[in-house]
């Protein structure tokens, strides 16, 4: 890659997001930091903790209200904040993928599942290798949809997304946020609207595929174990900060009492209790912390 | 079992126009009993819970509560009885009522006084601080919106409460304070409880015995004991448990 960031494709460094109130800002994300490289990352934390908004921040995503700083937020050596328009176009959907929760939502309900990958697919090649016909974007949506392990692909492509299941129109989603060929897949709750059956496939699809394809993963969502299982890394969130950074196989050995706490007030089908310990939230997590 | 179930399903069977959703089920449930309804998506757990409620017309078979023959429609008496709470507090509460206005409704349709003191008192069962009172649900957390979901289930003192994924939209923080106050709300009233999850460790913590349905059937009915020590005998539970551990981690 572009060689001057030491093998980084994310350098986060004292990033502060805010939002408007009435009575003055609040603060999303407190001086965060991290990097990581084409490996998995988990980002885990509770509703409010600023996970999802990171992940927006690196995408430029956020509302234009929003107050975001940073010393660094780069993507490949590439300075977010103060990247033109047209170049953050070539990023998001183009070499950073966002997959969403309920792809209910966030795929286009009156167009073929087809069209919706074959746009994807000729917005970001268009610039590049000489084009791409109507007919090649829509070989690439088929070999996608294969790539997805979508059974029958040839219908699914002429399928509207409420004629396909919720599992399956993940697979779609994830289909069309692969058709740029990313370097970062940023998948934000990527199963919470699934079965747990389905939650282990689909998660077991996006590690095969971005294992294949040596892209970085970052995890986002408020299941620990579960983020666990699929990264290398975590990063435990909470209230803005950054709690906790460790190998994901040293998960039952986390240090933080929030991190503890997270997976101790989990149910759990092994042992059984009479009563699930509550979290203690305490004042020190609140403070800023380097 | 000597005495009368609190819940008797007997050979119900639910069609949704030409679709046939749930096949044949039977199952009861003891006064004072939390029985669990788990399944993957689609296999018409939430299905049997909102008949029961009498939110789905096209059922055949019979239904008793306490006693009484379910009817195609349900009287006041029995909505004073059988209370349900759904998944997303969001979607289930006015957005443009405050949460005063919202625990007043069921006292009012029910004709019950002293609504002051009772609102107060609800408030405090679920753990809501005074000042909730006043505000809106979008001004709530969610685990905030649930206990007003809960508090407005219980607020016209029913004996059975359906619970429909009641923490799956929550946070694991929030849904172990959910899931304590769901048993301290039942031990101190004497509930009997249908609670329908997709996730066996919430339904283990919570329920004494829970139907596994598949397609629309019930395949197996065990106890929490047979299931937390693996014990199932159809394959489709088996599998659930197998997922169940390989997820805990």
């Amino acid at each position: 890659m572009s060689g001057m960031n030491n093998g980084n494709l994310v350098e986060i460094r004292d990033l502060r997001v805010d939002f408007p109130n009435p009575s003055g800002f609040t603060q999303a994300v407190r001086g965060i930091s991290f990097s990581m490289g084409r490996e998995k990352l988990g980002i885990v934390g509770e509703s409010g903790s600023g996970k999802s908004v990171t992940g927006r921040a690196l995408m430029r995503l956020l509302p234009q209200a929003a107050r975001v700083r940073a010393e660094a937020l780069r993507f490949d050596g590439i300075d977010v904040l103060g990247a033109s328009e047209r170049q953050m176009r070539t990023l998001r959907g183009g070499r950073i993928g966002l997959i969403m929760q309920d792809p209910k939502y966030s795929l286009n309900p009156v167009m073929t599942v087809g069209r919706q990958i074959s746009e994807a697919w000729l917005a970001h090649n268009r610039s590049g290798s000489g084009g791409g016909g109507k007919r090649e974007a829509r070989d690439a949506a088929l070999t996608l949809l294969e790539q997805v392990r979508i059974r029958d692909p040839k219908r699914v492509l002429g399928s509207y997304p409420h004629e396909v299941s919720g599992g399956m129109g993940q697979r779609v989603m994830i289909a069309m946020m692969l058709a740029p060929n990313p370097d970062l897949l940023i998948a934000d709750e990527p199963t919470s609207a699934l079965d747990a059956s389905v939650q282990a496939e689909i998660l077991k699809l996006i590690e095969d595929l971005v294992s294949a394809r040596g892209m970085g993963l970052m995890l986002i969502s408020h299941d620990l174990p579960l983020v666990a299982r699929f990264c290398d890394r975590v990063v435990v969130m909470y209230a803005g900060q950054v709690m906790e950074e460790l190998p994901a196989r040293d998960l039952h050995r986390a240090q933080h009492a929030y991190t503890r706490g997270l997976l101790d007030c989990m149910p759990s089908l092994s042992k059984k209790r009479a009563r699930l310990p509550t979290l203690t939230r305490d004042a020190a997590w609140l403070e800023r912390h380097a | 079992m000597s005495q009368l179930p609190m819940i008797a399903i007997e050979h119900l069977d639910v069609h949704f126009g030409s679709s046939h959703v749930v096949r044949d089920i039977s199952f009861s449930v003891a006064a004072g009993e939390t029985f669990g309804l788990v399944g993957e998506s689609g296999s018409g757990k939430s299905t049997v819970l909102r008949t029961i409620a009498g939110l789905n017309p096209g059922w055949d078979g019979r239904m008793a509560v306490a006693g009484q023959n379910l009817g195609p429609r349900r009287d006041r008496a029995f909505f004073r009885r059988v209370q349900m709470v759904f998944q997303d507090p969001y979607g289930s509460l006015h957005p443009r009522q405050t949460v005063d206005r919202i625990l007043a409704e069921p006292l009012e349709v029910h004709g019950i006084a002293d609504a002051e003191a009772r609102i107060a008192r609800a408030l405090e069962e679920v753990a809501l601080p005074h000042t909730a009172r006043f505000r809106y649900p979008h001004q709530l957390s969610g685990g905030q919106r649930q206990r007003v979901a809960i508090a407005r289930a219980l607020i016209a003192d029913p004996s059975v409460l359906l619970l429909d994924e009641p923490t799956s939209a929550l946070d694991v923080s929030v849904q172990a304070e959910v899931l304590n106050l769901l048993s301290d709300l039942r031990e101190a009233r004497q509930l009997t409880c249908i609670l329908v999850s997709h996730n066996l460790a919430v339904i283990a913590h919570l329920c004494e015995r829970l139907a596994v349905m598949q397609g629309g059937r019930i395949v197996e009915i065990l106890s929490e004991a047979e299931l937390r020590a693996g014990r199932a005998k159809h394959s489709h539970t088996q599998d659930l448990i197998a997922l169940s551990y390989e997820l805990e981690g």
